[in-house]
């Protein structure tokens, strides 16, 4: 028996006699035979199809396209194209169907991208992170190639300061003063050093870069180093993101076959290599000089600075550190120049700020946009609001090192200086969004427990002070607070940001400070009326079941897991309170929302 | 590579390969979003489901590709479809099956399925 290769099955419309597929099938195997193909392709009658109201059905297979026949000269291209050249006849294909696609939606047209632009994440979703080529033809190491051929390494900090662009990574440094500093060094041996230890809980933007386009990264780090003199890079990743890390290091072995790294890159004398350092997960690690410790093999605690790592960096010589998302904004600027992307955002933010949207919104997700787009936009408009008709309570930016943003100040342009006014920060780009069912204490208790336990250790008021600022919160959340604890709280909060070492512990009592200046009366319902407004803290809430809602049905009871809820059917149930583990499940189940919390 | 040019016969001769060129008469490409937040959400079985689908199918001028986070990471796995003269159109909460099913009939029959778009994620 011979294999064939295709199917052809022919089938006859509703209103065509079944003469006239007889005509088609006559057709095609004069066609398969002139072509040579009568072997290959087999041409079966089938029975009546309903897909197409009129005309005849042919569907070929193996790739399954339906056509619809209406003469002998359609068999001849479904051959010749079809069978002999392997082209899908779309002319031909059932359905009119090309306008059958023309009501969706492109995806420009949906909220959540119409107010966002790319330039950071410009390759993302795009090309495929594993394939230099791909990033090539999106003009990839196209800026390093005019940097290294057109450019001196000071026009390229004159360029990158002309562009304004400040670091992404969260306090917001100019980063051509960086490179300026770095440069201005005597040469020698520099670094140039990329700080990818993102570690802000909810945060999940550099991972994102790395992962979708992590030769913008490399290529940004080439031309940094070329701008200072340097001829070694060091990225600076978490080893709990394995999907970057092996991008990352696909990456900088293409670009060393293609010459894009090593000796000299583009026919010039300028040698850069590159090499991953990986982190443990310390979030102390994202500090530049307990990042550099690391990369020396050190325990990763950080140094007072000045000096500045520009100065004295890693093993003592300049060295320049920069995120990720910063660096993925060079090539951009390099390529389309520094006044197009001046044009972009702020009078002093310029360009576009990458966010990871999260908590109480509908779109989570990853977006960027430029720079004094108010939060209303990201969190109505781009988000998607919040679900469940709840109401918006606060923002979180920055992590544990920002602050909140509330519902008063919605909208705030989101830029660096605008949210240091208001006590919040930039930060890498957390950015989580918070609803009325949510405790604001209880946010700031989970944020200090995160500094608590990242805390290095090495001084005493971030180590010390944190942990006491935290056994405070814990003391309010218990219903044990008093209104002088929230003054000592206060206290050692400046304390602490006055003193620490580091900017994780500087920064570690603002989350406690910006819910104390927006949500006081929170704190406040806390230690004088020992309640807890939002429903969260467990020890200010008491379980009751309502005389006149209950109907005695023992739902309640049947589902509690400590059997806290007792009575007698058809009768009003009653919660045991000292046996009561405020788990909720009974508020859920009632059918006749006779279960409150207070 | 030592020069400028040396790139741009890289760009040009990718461009053609990825079946990506906004002018281009024909050619199809295929992209899965693989970064973690897609992994998680179940991606790879959308992917393989996909290329084995166009092998399958013994579709001619299909690129297979994957590729990073769009951003949408809630509607993860996705899936787009860049068709010659036309808009991209994403695909969204993929599994193999909902895959398999593009591959036959907006790939194979030009028929996008609407229903799975990102238009219509929260109707």
């Amino acid at each position: 028996m011979n294999l064939v290769r295709s199917h052809v099955l022919v089938c006859g419309g509703t209103d065509l006699s079944s003469s006239e597929s007889e005509k088609i099938i006559t057709e095609f195997d004069v066609r398969l035979k002139n072509a040579g193909l009568e072997n290959e392709v087999s041409v079966v009658r089938a029975d009546s199809s309903d897909l197409c109201a009129s005309g005849l059905v042919v569907i070929v297979y193996p790739e399954g396209a339906f056509y619809n026949v209406t003469k002998p000269d359609d068999v001849k291209e479904i051959v010749e194209e079809h069978l002999v050249k392997g082209k899908i006849v779309k002319r031909l294909l059932c359905d009119e169907s090309a306008e059958a696609g023309s009501d969706v939606k492109p995806l420009s047209e949906i909220e959540f991208y119409k107010k966002q632009l790319r330039i950071a994440l410009k390759n993302c979703g795009i090309i495929d992170p594993e394939n230099i080529d791909e990033y090539i033809a999106f003009d990839g190491y196209k800026a390093l190639g005019k940097v290294l051929t057109e450019m001196t390494p000071e026009q390229v900090i004159e360029e990158m300061k002309k562009s304004g662009l400040r670091g992404r990574g969260g306090a917001g440094f100019p980063t051509a003063i960086k490179w300026e500093f770095a440069a201005k060094q005597p040469k020698g041996v520099k670094y140039v050093c990329c700080n990818a230890d993102e570690g802000d809980p909810g945060a999940f933007m550099d991972r994102s870069v790395l992962e979708g386009d992590p030769h913008s990264v490399i290529e940004a780090m080439a031309i940094a180093a070329y701008a200072i003199g340097s001829e070694q890079g060091y990225i600076y990743i978490r080893a709990e993101y394995p999907v970057a890390v092996k991008r990352l290091q696909i990456a900088i072995n293409q670009a060393k076959e293609y010459g894009l790294l090593g000796k000299g890159i583009f026919g010039t004398d300028f040698n850069f290599d590159l090499e991953i350092r990986l982190g443990a997960g310390a979030f102390v690690c994202g500090e530049e000089t307990a990042l550099m410790t690391s990369i020396e093999g050190r325990r990763g605690e950080p140094r007072p600075r000045p000096p500045f790592p520009a100065v004295k960096g890693l093993w003592g010589v300049p060295t320049i550190l920069n995120n990720v998302e910063t660096y993925a904004n060079v090539p951009q600027i390099i390529l389309k120049g520094a006044e197009w992307f001046a044009s972009i955002g702020t009078e002093k933010s310029k360009g576009t700020k990458v966010f990871a949207l999260g908590g109480k919104i509908k779109n989570t997700g990853l977006v960027e946009v430029p720079m004094g787009t108010t939060l209303r936009e990201i969190v109505e408009e781009i988000g998607g609001g919040i679900p469940n008709g709840k109401k918006y309570k606060a923002a979180q930016i920055g992590g544990p090192s920002g602050g909140c943003i509330p519902a008063e100040l919605i909208d705030t342009p989101i830029d660096y200086d605008s949210l240091l006014s208001i006590g919040a920060m930039m930060g890498s780009g957390g950015l989580i969004v918070i609803d009325e069912d949510s405790c604001m204490v209880d946010i700031a208790k989970f944020f200090l427990d995160f500094t608590v336990d990242e805390s290095c250790g090495k001084c005493a008021p971030c180590r010390i002070g944190t942990k006491r600022m935290l056994e405070i919160l814990e003391r309010i959340t218990s219903g044990k607070g008093t209104v002088a604890d929230i003054e000592n709280l206060k206290d050692l909060a400046e304390g602490i940001k006055s003193s620490a070492l580091c900017g994780l512990g500087q920064t570690a009592p603002n989350p406690v400070l910006s819910t104390l200046r927006y949500f006081e009366d929170e704190y406040m319902a806390h230690v004088v009326e020992k309640r807890c407004p939002a429903g969260v803290c467990k020890d200010l809430l008491q379980y009751t079941i309502s005389k006149d809602k209950c109907k005695g049905c023992n739902i309640c009871a049947k589902n509690c897991p400590v059997s806290a809820i007792s009575g007698e059917l058809k009768k009003p149930f009653v919660i045991d309170p000292d046996i009561c583990i405020k788990c909720g499940v009974c508020e859920g189940k009632c059918p006749f929302k006779a279960i409150s919390r207070k | 590579m030592k020069t400028l040019a040396d790139l741009e016969k890289i760009k040009n001769k990718t461009l053609d390969k990825m079946n990506i060129r906004a002018d281009r008469e024909e050619g199809i490409r295929i992209v899965v979003g693989m970064a973690t937040c897609g992994i998680a959400a179940g991606a790879r079985p959308v992917l393989n489901a996909v290329s084995d689908e166009v092998s399958k199918r013994n579709l001619k001028n299909v690129v297979v590709s994957q590729t990073g986070c769009i951003g949408v990471c809630r509607l993860e796995p996705i899936m787009e479809v860049y068709a010659p003269g036309k808009d991209k159109v994403t695909y969204v909460k993929m599994d193999a099956e909902k895959a398999v099913k593009v591959v036959a009939e907006h790939i194979v029959n030009n028929r996008p399925i609407k229903e799975y778009t990102i238009g219509e994620a929260d109707k």
